[in-house]
């Protein structure tokens, strides 16, 4: 029953999409006020019985109800409860019901809220997050039932990936959801601006905090992924320009060339098109990593589909919403007006540049990912991985750091260079030392250099904004700015110093053998088997002493899961301030040994110190920001209950 | 007819359970000696596809042909061989498929030519912005 009543909230929730659809469409019509004022309790009902079929969902999992086809061919009895809930949404159904129900609960949420914009705007807006809602139910409900049942109930299910039975992959999807989900307000804000001609910095302001949240949890989504993949695949590397990871790189690229150009909209009124183009950007390369991802187009861990008539149902859906934004915007662009002017040296200047380079990267990106599938499409097959990404995106994201660090430091509209000089000066300085420094002592490879300089650079400019202002007064924004252009800087840092300094030694060690890697000593002083819940596995113990000091135990497994079979490296770390000793232990030698691979990985975890540093700079802004509305909210409240009073 | 079936089953598990029994090859876990030599047999590695993967170099695989052919190259890097050379072996032996670096052929051309054509427009772009309102 539980199942059944999930479905049948699913079609409610349906149902209520194409009632805001349609009567926010003849809402805007002479005398359609009665169905305008159906909208938003729709979009909040709508939500919430979205809200409950996801429940029960959980719930059916939860219970491991093997006579549901999605729990019988992704759970098992076996498994700890944390991953039973978290296999409702580790595979496709699942995960399009997360999809759905995220994207729900964000429409219900500004139906509820948001009151700033004329209503005729936020009508057409809730309008079209009906319309991108609708095609998404329409493909759970013909094409992904994820509530399907199966008759006779098999005895045992088939279980969980053993790759995804990781608390930090158990929440990946979620985040990055949020993420690409909640770039579909900002696409609705988007079309309902064409549509009612109101680009305006109000329709910036409302925008904003959708923007920031969807990019603060995109931002932590793909910093943990990169996490997992280090740790979770066992070879040291945290970026593999998968397609799966350009997924989920692309709606970011999007996002923070949005996130910028609405700031440039909402302060100064200028970048009005700009902002609309990259609003329908921004969820367009979120539905776009959504067909990759889902279509079974990429075989990988990610692709749980195979089934060519999903992939068709997206792409028609990517084609509708993608391409009807886009005529829209065509047809649209040139009756907005164009927005204040600024002269090139400003920080509109910079943010142009910068926003340019960021849509060209992202170009890049999505050239990269897709090629490969066009080529396959005529028979012949290549690849396009690192030695392509890097040094092609490289030259973009080099001069725009650049421009990143001047940015901040230049006033609006206008600005005189002789004014910003000596921080100017301050900042090459910086560079340059740090260039001259590690070419003559450490002699690193190009890009290492580069990238080393350019941390220094934007690490020093990231404060420069804040010099001779009052630090207690200073805005939340500003100083999420700041922290997050830091956050730039650490990840670029730990990256350059990643690629250049890292030691790795692969080594067949029998019990007492020591290895040495780095400045570390390992000695390997056992091998035990150990068992978990549902899988078994060879453990070693090492002790790691560092330039001879005291020894510290780790302990990396080779694990063989039952449920379905299926080996995993399951790698041990030992952080320092200054790097990670990665430790893993393979298969037995032929002569009785073990195999170990083992590296000294310096600054390794600024990479994803300098991601959070990067999401928790998103979270000031977006506490600055909220935080002036509510207040904005409660004074206008106060004065609405005051002249109540005095009217009586 | 039952045990002709079960006779061809093991004739043909048999190779099957062999190849996964078998070590893996001398250098697939192995680094060589000469740290200037690992270090070039290494960057290689980096840049070529392990075929049974997805979306992983052969330099960070567990799969058995990544050993191999880790072990391959690491052997004749060892014997002098240059980097470019294994590659257009491997690519001869695999197809393009196999190496990272995508090479310029009548196929490939757009992948460089484009993002050419990004930096002009976005240079364009941003004089169009700017340019007109000194």
């Amino acid at each position: 029953m539980i199942a059944e009543f999930g479905l049948a909230c699913l079609w409610l929730a349906a149902s209520l999409a194409a009632l805001q659809l349609v009567a926010a469409s003849l809402g805007q019509r002479a005398g359609g006020e009665t169905l305008a004022s159906v909208v938003r309790p729709a979009a909040v009902v709508q939500a919430l019985l979205c809200g409950v079929a996801f429940l029960m969902l959980l719930w059916v999992f939860a219970r491991t109800d093997l006579s549901v086809l999605l729990v019988a061919e992704n759970s098992h009895s076996e498994k700890p409860m944390i991953y039973k809930i978290a296999g409702a949404w580790g595979n496709h159904e699942g995960s399009m019901l997360l999809w759905v129900t995220i994207m729900a609960l964000a429409g219900g949420l500004i139906a509820l809220i948001e009151h700033r914009l004329p209503e005729r705007t936020m009508l057409a807006t809730l309008g079209a997050q009906a319309f991108v809602g609708l095609g998404f139910y329409a493909f759970l409900l013909f094409a992904s039932n994820p509530f399907a049942r199966i008759s006779p109930a098999p005895a045992e299910g088939n279980g969980l990936n053993p790759l995804l039975q990781d608390i930090g992959l158990a929440m990946h999807p979620p985040t990055l959801y949020m993420g690409y989900v909640g770039l579909s307000i900002a696409f609705s804000f988007a079309v309902g601006a064409l549509l009612t001609r109101n680009v305006t910095p109000d329709f910036a302001k409302v925008m904003r905090p959708w923007i920031l949240g969807a990019w603060i949890f995109l931002t932590l989504g793909i910093t943990a992924g990169s996490y997992w993949a280090y740790y979770e695949l066992g070879w040291g590397g945290w970026w593999f320009w998968d397609p799966v990871e350009n997924a989920s790189l692309m709606p970011w690229l999007a996002a923070t060339a949005l996130l910028h150009s609405a700031s440039v909209l909402a302060s100064r009124d200028a970048l009005r098109t700009w902002t609309i183009m990259l609003g329908v950007i921004a969820f367009s390369m979120s539905m776009i990593g959504t067909f990759l991802v889902r279509s079974g187009i990429l075989t990988s861990v990610h692709a749980f589909a195979v089934d060519p008539t999903r992939g068709t149902f997206i792409l028609a859906l990517l084609a509708i919403n993608i391409g009807g934004a886009l005529v829209l915007f065509a047809a649209r662009a040139n009756t907005i007006a164009e927005g204040e002017r600024f002269a090139p040296l400003s920080r509109e200047g910079a943010l142009v540049i910068n926003n340019v380079a960021l849509s060209a990267v992202l170009g890049i990106v999505l050239l990269g990912t897709l090629y490969p599938l066009v080529t396959e499409a005529f028979g012949v097959r290549v690849s396009v991985g690192p030695p392509y990404f890097n040094p092609v995106s490289a030259a973009f994201v080099f001069p725009m750091l650049l421009v990143l660090a001047v940015g901040p430091l230049l006033r609006w509209r206008r600005d005189r260079f002789a004014r910003v000089k000596p921080a100017v000066i301050a900042i090459a300085a910086a560079g340059l030392v740090v260039l001259l420094a590690m070419w003559l002592i450490a002699g690193l490879a190009l890009f290492p250099l580069l990238g080393v300089s350019l941390a220094a650079v934007v690490a020093v400019a990231a404060f420069l904004p804040l010099q001779g202002r009052s630090l207690k007064r200073l805005p939340l924004p500003v100083w999420g700015m700041a922290i997050a252009h830091f956050g730039v800087a650490v990840a670029l840092f730990g990256m350059s110093v990643d690629t250049a300094f890292t030691v790795e030694k692969l080594s067949a060690a029998g019990v007492g053998d020591m290895v040495e890697v780095g400045p570390w000593q390992v000695r390997l002083t056992a091998v035990e088997p150990v068992a978990g819940p549902n899988w078994t596995a060879l453990e070693g113990r090492l002790s790691a002493s560092y330039k001879g000091g005291a020894g510290h135990m780790l302990a990396p497994q080779s694990r063989t899961f039952w449920a379905p079979p299926q080996t995993t490296s399951e790698s041990a770390l030992l952080t320092r301030w200054n790097g990670q000793l990665y430790t893993v232990v393979g298969g037995a030698t032929q002569d009785g040994r073990w195999q170990l691979r083992l590296w000294w990985k310096p600054f390794v975890t600024f990479i994803w110190f300098g991601g959070l540093l990067i999401g928790l700079g998103g979270l000031l802004a977006l506490i600055g920001r909220v935080s002036v509305d509510v207040r904005r909210r409660v004074a206008t409240r106060r004065i609405a209950a005051r002249r109540a009073e005095t009217a009586r | 007819m039952k045990w002709l079936f079960a006779l061809l089953v093991i004739a043909l598990a048999a190779p099957a359970a062999a190849q996964d029994s078998l070590p893996p090859a001398p250098y697939a876990y192995r680094q060589l000696d000469d740290p200037r030599l690992e270090a070039k047999a290494q960057a290689l590695m980096e840049t070529l596809r392990c075929l049974t993967c997805q979306s992983q170099s052969i330099a960070d695989s567990d799969a058995s042909m990544a050993g191999d052919m880790r072990s391959e190259i690491r052997t004749r890097i060892a014997a002098g061989e240059s980097p470019g050379h294994i590659r257009r072996w491997l690519i001869g032996r695999y197809g393009d498929y196999i190496s990272y670096e995508p090479r310029v052929t009548r196929v490939t051309w757009p992948l460089f030519a484009i993002p050419a054509a990004l930096l002009l427009l976005g240079l364009l772009i941003v004089r169009r912005r700017l340019g007109e309102r000194a």
